[in-house]
């Protein structure tokens, strides 16, 4: 029983890490038609932005609870600098091409923000782990767990909720969907798709750097981090299906439960767990759990 | 002469000085004596730059520098290597086996060097031993793992000049079965690939084989880099292992102790990091006294105090401000055996060719920063050494290593021609 306890809640934390990464990344395909190879290394900016504000804002003995608001503050700063620069810099000029060479510009701009992030940041490692035990711990069981964790679920629900509600409720959320289901009808009809493109794509990057900026407490931020997460962030979203937020909050859970299942019950399969559930189910559902097939426009 | 051809001479010119700024780190020689020119190759990009390849690169150039300059301690006091000057052509080790059988040839056959040093990774040296070995060219493994290299092969040109993995596990089996003689639970952490299996394999069986009765809770292998690790700490936790061994290394191990530490799992279980000394110092807030620290043999921390010792960390630290861990100590220890057997054989300033070094260096014993190297196993080509196990404590906001036990290195590795797995089934017996 304690066992199957401690499976859901490390699932759940799992996940609720993945579905921020991967929600940006869905989104962007969703609208844009994107697979943007670099929103890994988007992830890797936050993380290294707030692993420097934080760090700063605790070496200069500020109050300590001040260095989550330099988290979130590191990932709202680079979302908001760095995904305009990438859509209007780069982006812009690609629209209309081939997804497959969208890919490749992506692929392109992860290995020149790789280096970037070398060039700023150096090949050493940063630390700023305060944040991640200065809540406090909650025992379950035999078990204990920060707190951080804890409001790390209440950040991927919210964020998912937000997501949900904006697109469903919002008047900009209506435009989106029209523009989701068709690009050049909706400009016909005087919607401004350059704008919804941008703002898109600010809030996707803004996403990935929230994924990172939370992250950084728990890990060292070193070079080449965003490169696994992109990997495991494709599975979740292809899971879900692609350009779906739901579907990839779905794929998040499911992921994050099995691989959680597999680490307390059989931990030699781990790593073939979670793409033996995305093999499952591509089989059954091509497209990806919560995308129905749909008949191919001329 | 017209001005374009005067701006090209200028800036020939100047270009070839930059060129000449540029050039890597190459020592000041005699102009009589023809360089001897070493290929080192360590990672200089990727996830295990910082922690092993750049303090291993580090070693390479203030070991040749200074032994150009005739400023290493005795019995290493002659410039160079028998008078000749020492000169290092640094290559990247990124990039995976295939690249890198791709550079040796290059260095081999373009640029000609007299020897190759080199390889991190065990893949790496799976890969370049038998074409080193077609090349005929005298290459000394300096830090990977495999026991694998001389139990399954046998070689003229390759030498490795450090013990290998098996070392490792089963010092540490050694030095938990005499701190905890009570124990009776025990956990793994691991990483998915080569060096996190065997280290498990060979700590489990050593275990196994010194206290039968131990059971083990779990033992984990998550992916290389994985980074997140929660699920694994609850699982680990859960079974309340006294001890739980890792050889995970840099950011791997940066993670699981960032994320391990605020939930009590070490105020539950003591951790045995064996590749944990490239780690402790920037870690030393997060790893709480009483975790067992290894270097992979009596590297860093644990090297025996010698005037060869002493000078090593100095001259390091002098020029890096920071302390030798244990890649650099493996490769001082390479470059140090590839001169004894140089000199071994050098008669009367003439040098020796190639073949000649090689054969003393089957079977040298020779001393290095980190003590005594014999190189008795692998038909004399692979080196031994004793190990070394210790424990952290705290002691005036700095991290120490207490307890420190050695290991002759008849203990940890297996005698000429016996393979390692073999042997720690049939000769580590139970202890009462």
């Amino acid at each position: 029983m304690a066992t199957i306890l401690a499976v859901l809640i490390d699932g759940i934390i799992y996940a609720s890490w993945l579905f921020v990464i991967a929600a940006g990344l869905t989104m962007i395909y969703g609208v844009m038609r994107i697979l943007n190879m670099a929103h890994g290394s988007l992830y890797a900016l936050g993380a290294y932005a707030a692993a420097s504000l934080a760090g700063t804002w605790l070496a200069r003995g500020y109050p300590p609870l001040g260095s989550y608001a330099m988290l979130v503050l590191a990932a709202i700063l680079v979302g908001l600098v760095v995904g305009p620069a990438i859509e209007r810099g780069l982006l812009r000029f690609t629209y209309g091409r081939d997804e497959v060479v969208l890919v490749l510009v992506t692929y392109a701009l992860f290995l020149i923000l790789e280096d970037l992030v070398k060039l700023v940041w150096g090949v050493e490692s940063y630390f700023v782990s305060e944040p991640y035990g200065l809540l406090g711990n909650v025992d379950i069981g035999p078990l204990s767990y920060p707190v951080y964790s804890g409001a790390l679920v209440l950040v991927a629900a919210a964020a998912g909720l937000g997501l949900h509600l904006a697109i469903r409720r919002t008047r900009y959320g209506k435009l989106l969907t029209a523009v989701i289901h068709d690009r050049e009808v909706s400009a016909a009809l005087g919607i401004d798709v350059n704008r919804v493109f941008l703002v898109t794509f600010t809030l996707g990057t803004m996403l990935a750097a929230v994924g990172g900026a939370l992250t950084a407490p728990t890990v060292s931020v070193v070079p080449g981090m965003g490169v696994e997460v992109i990997v495991l962030a494709f599975a979740v979203v292809v899971i879900g299906g692609l350009g779906s937020v739901g579907g990839a909050a779905l794929g998040a859970i499911i992921v994050g439960l099995v691989r959680s299942a597999s680490v307390h019950f059989l931990p030699e399969v781990e790593l073939f767990s979670i793409y033996l559930v995305m093999a499952l189910v591509l089989a059954f559902r091509p497209r990806g759990l919560f995308v129905a097939a749909e008949a191919r426009k001329i | 002469m017209r001005p374009s051809t005067w701006c090209r001479l200028i800036l020939s010119s100047v270009l070839s000085l930059a060129l000449a700024a540029a050039a890597p780190a190459r020592a000041q020689a005699p102009a009589t004596a023809p360089p001897f020119k070493i290929g080192v190759v360590t990672f200089l990009s990727g996830a295990a730059a910082g922690p092993f390849g750049v303090p291993a690169r580090n070693a390479a150039e203030v070991v040749a520098e200074a032994l150009n300059g005739g400023k290493v301690p005795a019995p290493y006091a002659q410039k160079g290597l028998g008078g000749r000057p020492i000169e290092l052509v640094f290559v990247d080790e990124a990039g995976g086996p295939v690249v890198q059988v791709t550079e040796f040839r290059n260095l081999v056959q373009k640029q000609n060097v007299d020897a190759v040093i080199g390889y991190i990774s065990s893949g790496d040296c799976l890969a370049i031993a038998p074409v080193a070995e077609e090349l005929k060219k005298l290459t000394l493994f300096f830090d990977c793992g495999t026991p694998r290299i001389f139990e399954d092969g046998s070689y003229r040109y390759v030498f490795r000049t450090a013990p290998h993995a098996t070392l490792d596990s089963v010092a540490a089996a050694l030095y938990v079965t005499e701190v905890k003689p009570k124990l009776k639970k025990i956990a793994g952490i691991n990483q998915n690939y080569a060096w996190g299996q065997d280290s498990w394999n060979d700590f489990e069986a050593a275990m196994k084989a010194l206290r039968p009765d131990v059971k083990v809770t779990t033992s984990q292998m998550p992916k290389l880099f994985a980074g997140q690790y929660g699920a694994e700490i609850s699982a680990l936790m859960s079974g309340s292992p006294e001890v739980i061994h890792s050889s995970f290394w840099d950011g791997d191990l940066d993670a699981f102790v960032l994320q391990a530490s605020p939930r009590g799992l070490f105020k539950k279980s003591t951790a045995l990091f064996s590749a944990g000394e490239t780690a402790m110092f920037k870690l030393a807030g997060q790893i709480p006294d009483g975790t067992i620290i290894g270097a992979r043999g009596p590297n860093g921390v644990f090297a025996p105090d010698s005037e060869l010792n002493r000078w090593f960390r100095a001259a390091y630290n002098d020029r890096y401000t920071l302390w030798p861990v244990y890649p650099s100590y493996r490769m001082a220890q390479a470059l140090l055996g590839l001169k004894s057997a140089y000199e071994k054989v050098q008669a009367g300033g003439a040098a020796p060719d190639q073949e000649r070094i090689v054969t003393a260096l089957e079977g040298l014993t020779y001393e290095s920063p980190a003590g005594t190297v014999k190189m008795a196993i692998g038909k004399g080509h692979q080196a031994v050494q004793e190990a070394a196990y210790g424990t952290a404590k705290h002691v005036g906001g700095k991290l120490t290593i207490v307890n420190v036990k050695r290991y002759p290195a008849d203990k940890v590795l297996p005698p000429e021609g016996v393979k390692s797995a073999d042997w720690i089934k049939s000769s580590l017996k139970p202890v009462k």
